[in-house]
């Protein structure tokens, strides 16, 4: 037997899932830009699970959405790291619950 | 496509996951991400993607895992989470997972097998990218370049105050 679709795509929804669970539930900033790169990273791997099993030939536009995805996550990364660094220098803390001067 | 290496590549990537998600520790977490990408990068390379496989090693075990311990270190004051989880955010997570499942269960048309193809050579991507999405690749090299000078302007310190 060898793996369907199907499994692919319940592994990248269990990916998902967990990286949402990061995303909700903690809060700790680093944590959170964790669980977004999860996501990101399972919606990669749909695009290629898709590109694999659709019919063929054809073009490779799953795997460049993937490659151009990379790139973007990335340049998320490193925005959303800085990011942590600055707020972390001005209130001393990564813990999102207390980054509430804008509250009302 | 081999079955037992995807169990294993499966097992592997989702305990990391979840060890990443939910560990106390943060230097910990980022080392289990880094194990995530290769199990996701394992994945690519089962799939007959393999320039996407090293792609996404490079940048995201070579490059966004180093960023991001680099950060643990820079924010040495907490790292533990030391605030309580939100269960709510579980209950969430868990509902989606529910949602998803039942959409990919009920989909017939998802049981299908994997057709045979011919290798993604480099050169045909290379060529893809240098024909069919040149705009793309442009824009993606103007993002990235933003991102840069955007990173260093935020982390900037001021000086003119001493």
């Amino acid at each position: 037997m060898t793996p369907t679709l199907q499994l692919f795509l319940v592994i990248s929804a269990t990916l998902f899932c967990i990286g949402l669970l990061a995303v909700l539930s903690r809060r700790h900033a680093i944590f959170i830009l964790i669980g977004i790169e999860l996501m990101l990273a399972a919606a990669n791997l749909n695009f290629i699970a898709f590109w694999r099993f659709g019919p063929q030939p054809q073009p490779p536009t799953g795997v460049m959405i993937a490659i151009f995805s990379i790139a973007i996550a990335a340049a998320e990364a490193v925005v959303g790291l800085a990011m942590v660094i600055a707020v972390y220098r001005h209130y001393r803390t990564t813990n999102v619950d207390q980054f509430d001067q804008l509250k009302g | 496509m081999n079955s037992a290496a995807f169990v294993v590549i499966a097992i592997l990537t989702l305990a990391a996951a979840f060890a990443s998600a939910t560990l106390q520790k943060l230097m910990h977490a980022a080392l289990m991400f880094a194990l995530t990408f290769v199990g996701i990068a394992a994945f690519f390379f089962l799939l007959g993607a393999e320039f996407v496989g090293l792609v996404q090693v490079f940048v995201y075990v070579g490059a966004v895992a180093v960023l991001i311990v680099f950060t643990i270190l820079l924010t040495r004051r907490d790292v533990q989470d030391t605030g309580k989880p939100n269960w709510g955010g579980a209950i969430i997570a868990i509902a989606v997972f529910g949602g998803l499942l039942w959409a990919i269960l009920k989909t017939p048309a998802l049981f299908i097998a994997a057709p045979q193809i011919e290798a993604l050579t480099v050169k045909r991507i290379g060529g893809v990218l240098m024909t069919d999405y040149v705009w793309p690749l442009q824009c993606v090299g103007l993002l990235l370049t933003a991102a840069l000078i955007g990173a260093l302007i935020l982390v900037m310190e001021d000086r003119d105050e001493g």
